[in-house]
């Protein structure tokens, strides 16, 4: 998000709706406080707001909506954004708008059958200006991701589908801006992110755990969390 | 009933066509089925402004969504089955959620799709459709409301859900006749009893009201070919006027046209009711007149109904 917003797209705080920014359509809604901690912290709304989060009359919803200024689609049920996606990518082509469009999906969402339908749509309009972003953090609601149900080989699986295929380590800055320097090289095909995280990176109990996909720690989790972090 | 039977699905094909020549905006999105929808006028003439998405309906949604964020005006069509259904949460989401300037046109709607069978027939859609917020549901009766629906959807802002038929209808409207969405036609003026209907239904109520009228029983019939939002000031009048209801639908008895006329009755105008429609059943192969008349969605049902509502008045 942080690679995203402070290096790889062009947009503006100051006006979320400026017609020539990035997209980025979260695809994993329920990635919203992350996303709503970046977009406050690169000056979309006040980060006082953060706090109404998930409370009832706030516009922070539980999962990410379009409301707030930076999200562009309301989503929380899995398997949306990448048709959503094509759709934006297809219209800037028919308008001559030359901007990009990302999406962020999750690795479990990728059991969708919805994203692979939108994966053989983006490589048979070759939509170059599309670049999917997949956190592969391998864990979901209820364990593993691959004993629940095997996504390997998943860069084989995206490449199958007409995708330029990048794998990277997810929580290297440096690695995610080499992907996203080599995209413009990229031309007639959509390319595909595949980013390798650990779930929960850098909090030892947290780490890789899927009993923390949907819950927030506790004072004294917290405050644990952010002495390891710091 | 001069003029031969056209099918609704062919006055939408022509009039997207006409109206893609003056409003560049408009853009089609199918899954495959353009020829049975007859989206395919539209994509001979504006292959630019034409996505066949292949069979993947969630897909369609999902594209027409994103696509409408670009100032388009799009239409996603397939059969209504495969889109109200298997794209449902598309539908719900991308569409009404997102409250997206996407108008879902689908053929094939109720039994009179006809040999295909029950797969293909959709009874459910009124129902599934009328529920979601930010969604407007239409049905036109005959080839000319098909096209005034067409050019009315396209100019109006949001989300719409549109059932065209694949069997000729008989033309039973005018051409001077207004559509206004939200807003019933009175297609006969009665005192007994008033039938409200929509789709292949209205003809079979005038057929009814004419039947009807010999024997000294005077039916007014009205036009509802908005389901949401439903014309609630219209209903309340049928009722002072008439005293009692029947409603006639290609569609399920429960969710669909009646249930949002006997809501509408029991908040404002309570008054004895009678529903024609398919009683929670699936369809199967046939003619679509055999079907008609196996499920109960012919004039003599509605007199039958009719006679029923006066006995209980």
């Amino acid at each position: 998000m942080i690679t995203l917003y402070g290096y790889q797209m062009s947009h503006k705080p100051s006006d979320p709706k400026w017609d020539g920014r990035d997209r980025l359509i979260i695809s994993k809604g329920h990635v919203s406080p992350v996303v709503y901690v970046t977009l406050a912290n690169f000056g979309y709304f006040p980060k006082e707001e953060l706090k109404t989060f998930r409370k009832f009359g706030s516009r922070l919803q539980g999962h990410v909506h379009a409301k707030v200024p930076g999200v562009e689609f309301s989503t929380g049920s899995l398997g949306h954004g990448l048709g959503f996606t094509n759709g934006i990518a297809l219209g800037a082509r028919m308008r001559g708008k030359d901007f990009k469009v990302y999406c962020l999906l999750g690795d479990g969402e990728t059991q969708e059958g919805s994203v692979w339908e939108a994966a053989m749509t983006a490589a048979h309009y070759k939509l170059d200006h599309v670049c999917a972003i997949v956190d592969y953090n391998k864990v979901q609601e209820n364990g593993p991701v691959n004993e629940i149900k095997n996504l390997e080989p998943l860069g084989q699986k995206w490449a199958s589908f007409g995708w330029h295929v990048f794998e990277v380590n997810g929580h290297s800055i440096k690695d995610l801006v080499a992907a996203f320097d080599a995209l413009k090289d990229i031309r007639g095909k959509p390319s595909v992110i595949i980013a390798h995280t650990v779930k929960g990176k850098g909090v030892s109990f947290m780490e890789g755990k899927s009993a923390w996909h949907g819950k927030a720690p506790n004072p004294e989790q917290l405050a644990q969390a952010l002495a390891e972090l710091k | 009933m001069e003029s031969k039977p056209i099918a609704t699905r062919d006055g939408f094909g022509e009039e997207i066509t006409a109206l893609g020549r003056v409003n560049k905006d408009i853009v089609v999105v199918s899954g495959d089925l353009e020829d049975a929808t007859r989206a395919e006028y539209f994509k001979k003439e504006f292959p630019q402004r034409f996505f066949n998405l292949g069979i993947a309906e969630q897909d369609v949604i999902g594209t027409a969504a994103g696509l409408s964020t670009q100032g388009f005006v799009v239409f996603a069509t397939s059969f209504a089955v495969f889109l109200t259904n298997r794209a449902y949460d598309m539908i719900r989401l991308d569409v009404c959620y997102n409250d997206r300037n996407v108008k879902v046109v689908c053929s094939h709607g109720g039994v009179t799709v006809g040999e295909d069978g029950a797969s293909a027939q959709c009874l459910e859609d009124f129902a599934i459709m009328r529920v979601l917020p930010n969604m407007k549901v239409i049905c036109p009766a005959d080839v000319l409301e098909a096209k005034k629906a067409t050019r009315a959807i396209a100019d109006t802002p949001g989300p719409f859900y549109m059932r065209t038929s694949r069997a000729p209808l008989p033309v039973i409207t005018k051409q001077e006749d207004p559509f206004v969405i939200g807003k019933a036609n009175v297609l006969r003026q009665g005192k007994d009893v008033t039938v409200i209907a929509c789709g292949v239904m209205v003809s079979e109520a005038l057929s009814a009201a004419e039947t009807l009228a010999h024997e000294g029983i005077s039916v007014k019939v009205v036009n509802m070919h908005t389901i949401k939002p439903i014309d609630i000031e219209a209903i309340v009048a049928c009722v002072k006027e008439t005293g009692a209801i029947v409603t006639a639908e290609e569609h399920q008895i429960n969710g669909g046209l009646g249930s949002a006329v006997a809501e509408v009755m029991a908040r404002h105008a309570p008054a004895p009711m009678e529903m024609v429609a398919v009683k929670d059943s699936f369809g199967e192969s046939g003619t679509p007149a055999q079907l008609q008349a196996h499920y109960g969605l012919k004039d003599v049902n509605i007199i039958e109904a009719v006679k029923k509502a006066i006995k209980r008045k």
